[in-house]
């Protein structure tokens, strides 16, 4: 038997038992899911019977052994739906491979029945299907992951906005406290916030102070000062308060040149240097 | 006008393969006059776009794009860019080489080297383009001609 | 041929840079200022970038030399404008543009010049 006839006998065997193994298959779906909430039964029936009918469709394509086909391109598509409404659901990747594979015994009965004459001719159908089933349910996995690792960055997306708070301390000076460990990919996304808010502000000056921040190591200092430096081309100016001893102490060991850049050690007296600087003085009344 | 170049750089250099494994769509772009370096720059910002490089990360490529373009027109004659859209599993990026025929670099070491310049520029050229991005690779044979190729992947 | 444009506005010099400059269009604009600061005897020079969503080693060298050459001439340049991503680009490549004062837009720009007026 040629490929193409294995693809044609085993999507008329599927065509013709479609009903029956898709009532197995769900049975097998309802007995293996511990949580019913994720998927309810009604768009679990709806899948499975989407994902057979094309499926069969696929089948008869012939190309049993490259799922990148065209002709499963339907296939693929309805395996990405399922998985990412899957995951975004909470199911677990496991979850989300059974549903196809737990389509194989249902299918393997069907196998059984349309090659009893051949046992040959069933060992490579029931082999084919497997690969075919074990592809497929490894794909659900990688879409699964993709799914996930989205989520993921836009939740660090939204702790990168919330960690770069702006202060407007005065007309012109504005506070961003640093809070968190910083590490060489965070700190450059945060260098730019910093920019782009003086731009937004236009502030004069700009105080950015790392009292909440815990260790400093070179390629942070490294982009604090590319960071003042670019504030600078830009006609604004930086002040680094809220320095540690120890964070002192690693600065002048990473021997990190900070002549040029005026550090405070409190927010406070970052401030009072910034107001002169701006020409504005306090006033004791009384 | 970039019509198709009748004369295409005949400089024989690996680099035109360094990625080829991982190209998914190519532009060749002539590199004769400024107008050309105008119309380089608008093509590589495109493509940076195209595979959501974030503002700083366009813009340094962008900039590392007019400084390559600029040291084959000004020290190797002419030449042209060749623009790769990279794909390598699902990390994305842009592959840029430039080729040209020129007297090619006698100390490729002095010239990656802030401050080196014959030109009577600044000399930033090659050693700062480098920083601005993710992989810098020189082939440059004097008598012969030189070829830059640069990536920039997104982040 | 196309030139930028170059206002006056009393003894100041204003420069809106908008287009993706070519070289030649760079090298025409610092020639042009240099003449202008001397036919209308200007004592300010003010050049905004905030359009310049690029600025390589070329136009920067540009900028430089023209505000060198404005002190030359007795008047002051100041830059202003320059976006967050070209500036962290400039220092990415060792560009200081040493020598050019620079302002985040145009009326700290003014503001800077005028109390600089000698």
């Amino acid at each position: 038997m040629t490929t193409q006839d294995y693809a044609t006998r085993i999507s008329q065997i599927i065509q013709e038992h479609e009903a029956d193994i898709g009532a197995e298959w769900m049975a097998q779906l309802e007995a293996l899911t511990v949580r019913s909430n994720v998927v309810s039964k009604e768009q679990l029936r709806r899948h499975c019977q989407q994902f057979l009918t094309a499926f069969a469709k696929g089948t008869r394509g012939g190309e049993l052994q490259n799922m990148e086909h065209r002709s499963w391109d339907e296939v693929r598509d309805l395996l990405s739906e399922i998985s990412s409404s899957r995951a975004k659901g909470g199911s677990t990747p496991s979850e989300t491979a059974t549903f196809v594979f737990s389509l194989k015994q249902p299918l393997f009965t069907r196998l059984n029945a349309g090659f009893a004459n051949d046992p040959a001719a069933l060992a490579n159908a029931s082999w084919i299907i497997s690969s075919l089933l074990d592809k497929m349910g490894l794909y659900t996995i990688e879409v699964f992951q993709r799914a996930r690792d989205q989520i993921i960055v836009r939740q660090q997306q939204e702790l990168l906005e919330l960690s770069t708070p702006v202060v407007k301390l005065w007309n012109g000076i504005l506070a961003l406290p640093l809070i968190g460990t910083l590490d060489s990919a965070r700190t450059q996304v945060v260098m730019e916030n910093i920019l782009q808010k003086i731009v937004d502000t236009g502030a004069a000056i700009a105080i950015i102070d790392i009292t909440g921040v815990p260790t400093v190591d070179t390629l942070v200092a490294q982009h604090l000062m590319k960071t003042i430096a670019a504030a600078r081309l830009m006609g604004a100016d930086c002040i680094i308060s809220g320095i540690r001893p120890q964070i002192a102490q690693t600065i002048v060991h990473l021997g990190v040149n900070l002549e040029d850049v005026t550090t405070k050690a409190s927010l406070a007296d970052a401030f009072v240097v910034a107001l002169e600087r701006t020409g504005t003085s306090i006033v004791k009344k009384g | 006008m970039s019509a198709a170049l009748n004369n295409a750089v005949a400089f024989d250099t690996a680099l035109l393969e360094l990625h080829a494994r991982l190209r998914t769509g190519r532009t060749t772009l002539p590199l004769r006059s400024d107008e050309d370096v105008v119309a380089l720059r608008r093509h590589v910002r495109e493509r940076a776009v195209a595979i959501a490089l974030s503002l700083v990360d366009q813009t340094k490529l962008v900039t590392a794009a007019s400084e390559l373009a600029r040291n084959t027109i000004k020290y190797g004659g002419g030449g042209e860019a060749h623009l790769d859209a990279l794909e390598d599993g699902f990390k994305r990026g842009v592959g840029l080489i430039f080729v040209d025929n020129g007297p090619g670099i006698t100390d490729l070491d002095m010239a990656l080297r802030d401050g080196y310049t014959t030109g009577g520029g600044l000399g930033l050229g090659l050693g700062g383009s480098k920083r601005l991005v993710d992989e810098f690779d020189i082939d440059s044979r004097p008598g012969e001609g030189t070829a830059v190729s640069v990536v920039k992947w997104k982040r | 041929m196309e030139r930028i444009p170059i206002l006056r506005m009393g003894d100041l010099l204003l420069v809106t840079i908008q287009v993706d400059m070519h070289d030649r269009l760079a090298m025409t604009l610092q020639d042009d200022l240099t003449e202008r600061i001397v036919r209308d005897n200007a004592k300010g020079v003010l050049i905004d970038i905030s359009a310049l969503d690029l600025v390589d080693s070329f136009i920067g060298r540009m900028i430089s030399n023209t505000a060198a050459m404005a002190r030359v001439l007795d008047a002051q340049t100041v830059v202003v404008g320059m976006q967050p991503a070209v500036a962290i680009t400039l220092v990415e490549l060792g560009l200081t543009l040493h020598g050019v004062k620079t302002a985040l837009n145009v009326e700290k720009g003014m503001a800077l010049l005028g109390k600089n007026h000698f």
